[in-house]
């Protein structure tokens, strides 16, 4: 790390390794002012795209469920929701309803991982989750059991809980038997008490004073907190079909990243994800995350990136009382899965992974197999506003000593939990001073 | 759970990211069947639970650094330092060594963790090993049948 002016200074870090994703960091300042800001990540969706022409329309689930090893959850049920829509066909009561807790799985899954292994640590002042670990073994174990309820939640539904494989078009491959649900519940009782523990602990952090309004995109569905279905909403009257997507938002290469950039056609950048959804759709979590959530100070908007930790917490208090109402209520359906006959067509889906919007479209022919596939995952359609983000940020606090304003960095990147932030701290980071 | 568990670390559809996930195939039918062959995406949380009751964790992943495609090294945590690759620059940077030092952090580490690294050439997307990396995955596979011969 080099020191030679605050006045102008870079700050790039180099590499992230990490299976599903790899990516950098570039912040150019001159002259007190910044400059450019460049995150740099590397998605495999593309290179799946490619993988699917061909392909049969029943396989979509099982491929791209490889293309993240912590949302696959998400890639299978846009995969079916968007080969259903193009076959005309509607999944709903039972298998919805097992669809949404498989779901509720990886959301417990994956945002515990996030608040409690990679973003918890930024506030509490440790390198990672390893060294927080010593100090406060209680409350990680804490979140490893949380955690692990939402593993099993996947392993009993999805087969196995990496890579799951009883999920297809349609439905299932097996759908459990209410005796076989029932484990999960008394798991779930203690997993809702720990999220309630977690939404307390996270609501005490320290925040960095950064109100950030901007237009956030979610799912929206009369009946339900979003996750399978509904239309596209923002919080500045976007109102959209899923089958709209591609006439509102567009796409474009940056020299610097190998992921695309989203913007809506307004040319504004947005922002999919926990904080989207809640601010959407505050009013349709339970009363118990609804409350919870009041008590750890979150009014219904909340606008500070940084409080996005207390906002992922609530959704796993609230994944654990989704998934517990679904169990109770779970009658087993007549059959795992609705029968899906290939038509020639278009088909669109989305659904709302931890990490926000997954969007699918495939055309089929006739014999079922895939002309054309898309994929826009949420981490491409937060990119530009991470980077907005942190153009704000480091300018609010070129004060801060490089190593300071690096580790905030980091931070901010992970108030969006793209996938990249699967790595708790970057490597080989600089700053150099000009 | 077994006194030995058998755990191979990687994602198939990154070309040699799979080379761990290979080893343990190819092992698999040598092996005495109470011995528990797990697959893991290597991320640490998860890599904990997989290990949870065993003695002894073999761990086989693929690494990235300067050595041979195909190269194959033995390291044993708290034993052998773990070599760089393992801890920072292997394919699964919050991987094992990660997963070790949380393991330990909260008392839940197997007696023996013993690594096998085989060092890889392309982790792009796609499936298949390249062929130095395919011929590594086979040395790894008789090495941890040995290993897990003497531990058992």
């Amino acid at each position: 790390m080099t020191h030679k002016s605050p006045a102008n200074r870079a700050m790039k870090v180099d590499a992230l390794a990490r299976v599903e994703g790899e990516g950098g960091m570039y912040v150019g300042v001159e002259d007190g002012r910044v400059t450019d800001v460049q995150l740099r990540i590397f998605e495999p969706p593309r290179f799946f795209e490619a993988f699917l022409r061909g392909r049969r329309y029943t396989e979509p689930p099982d491929i791209t469920a490889r293309i993240c090893g912590i949302c696959p959850i998400a890639y299978q049920m846009s995969a079916c929701n968007a080969i259903e829509d193009a076959c005309g066909v509607v999944v709903d009561g039972p298998l919805h309803d097992l669809r949404r807790l498989i779901y509720c799985g990886e959301w417990i899954e994956s945002h515990t991982l996030h608040v409690y292994m990679l973003h918890a640590p930024d506030f509490l002042g440790y390198e990672g989750a390893v060294q927080m670990a010593a100090d406060h073994r209680e409350t990680v174990e804490r979140g490893l059991r949380l955690k692990k309820v939402g593993n099993e939640i996947i392993e009993l539904i999805g087969g196995r809980a990496i890579h799951p494989v009883n999920v297809r078009v349609g439905g299932f491959y097996r759908a459990p038997t209410r005796r076989e649900l029932r484990p999960l519940a008394a798991k779930l009782e203690q997993a809702r008490d720990d999220a309630l523990e977690t939404v307390r602990w996270v609501a005490g952090f320290d925040f960095p004073e950064f109100e950030h309004d901007q237009e956030y995109v979610s799912l929206l569905h009369p009946d339900e907190y979003p996750i399978m279905r509904g239309r596209l909403v923002s919080t500045r009257g976007l109102d959209i079909a899923v089958s709209e997507f591609d006439e509102h938002v567009t796409e474009e290469h940056v020299e610097h990243s190998n992921a695309l950039h989203a913007h809506l056609a307004t040319g504004e950048h947005y922002f999919v994800g926990p904080m989207a959804r809640y601010n959407l759709a505050f009013e349709q979590l339970s009363d118990v995350a609804r409350a919870a959530a009041t008590d750890a100070g979150l009014g219904p908007q909340v606008t500070n990136p940084f409080r996005s930790i207390v906002v992922r917490a609530v959704e796993v208090l609230y994944a654990c009382d989704e998934a517990l109402r679904i169990i109770a209520a779970y009658e087993e359906p007549d059959r795992p899965a609705v029968p899906v006959e290939p038509v020639a067509g278009v088909g669109y889906g989305c659904s709302e992974a931890p990490r926000g919007t997954l969007y699918h479209r495939y055309q089929l022919d006739a014999d079922g197999l895939i002309v054309d596939a898309k994929i826009v995952p949420p981490t491409s359609q937060n990119q530009p506003t991470i980077e907005h983000d942190l153009w704000h940020f480091v300018e609010d606090h070129l004060d801060l000593a490089d190593e300071q304003l690096g580790l905030r960095c980091e931070q901010a990147i992970r108030n969006y939990d793209p996938c990249i932030s699967c790595a708790t701290h970057f490597l080989d980071f600089r700053v150099e001073r000009r | 759970m077994s006194r030995v568990v058998v755990i191979g670390v990687g994602n198939a559809f990154r070309s040699d990211d799979g080379a761990g996930l290979r080893a343990v195939e190819l092992a698999r039918p040598l092996l005495p069947p109470d011995v528990p062959v797990i697959e893991s995406d290597g991320e640490p949380a998860r890599l904990i639970d997989c290990w949870r009751g065993a003695e002894v964790a073999i761990v086989v992943d693929a690494s990235r650094s300067d050595a041979e495609p195909g190269f194959v090294r033995r390291a044993e945590a708290g034993r052998d330092p773990l070599p760089d690759p393992l801890s920072g620059g292997s394919t699964h940077a919050l991987g094992i060594g990660e997963a070790v030092a949380l393991a330990e952090a909260l008392g839940r580490r197997p007696e023996r963790v013993i690594v096998f690294a085989i060092e890889g050439a392309s982790f792009d997307a796609g499936e298949g090993l390249t062929a130095a990396v395919e011929a590594g995955a086979a040395v790894a596979a008789e090495r941890l049948v040995e290993e897990v011969a003497v531990c058992v």
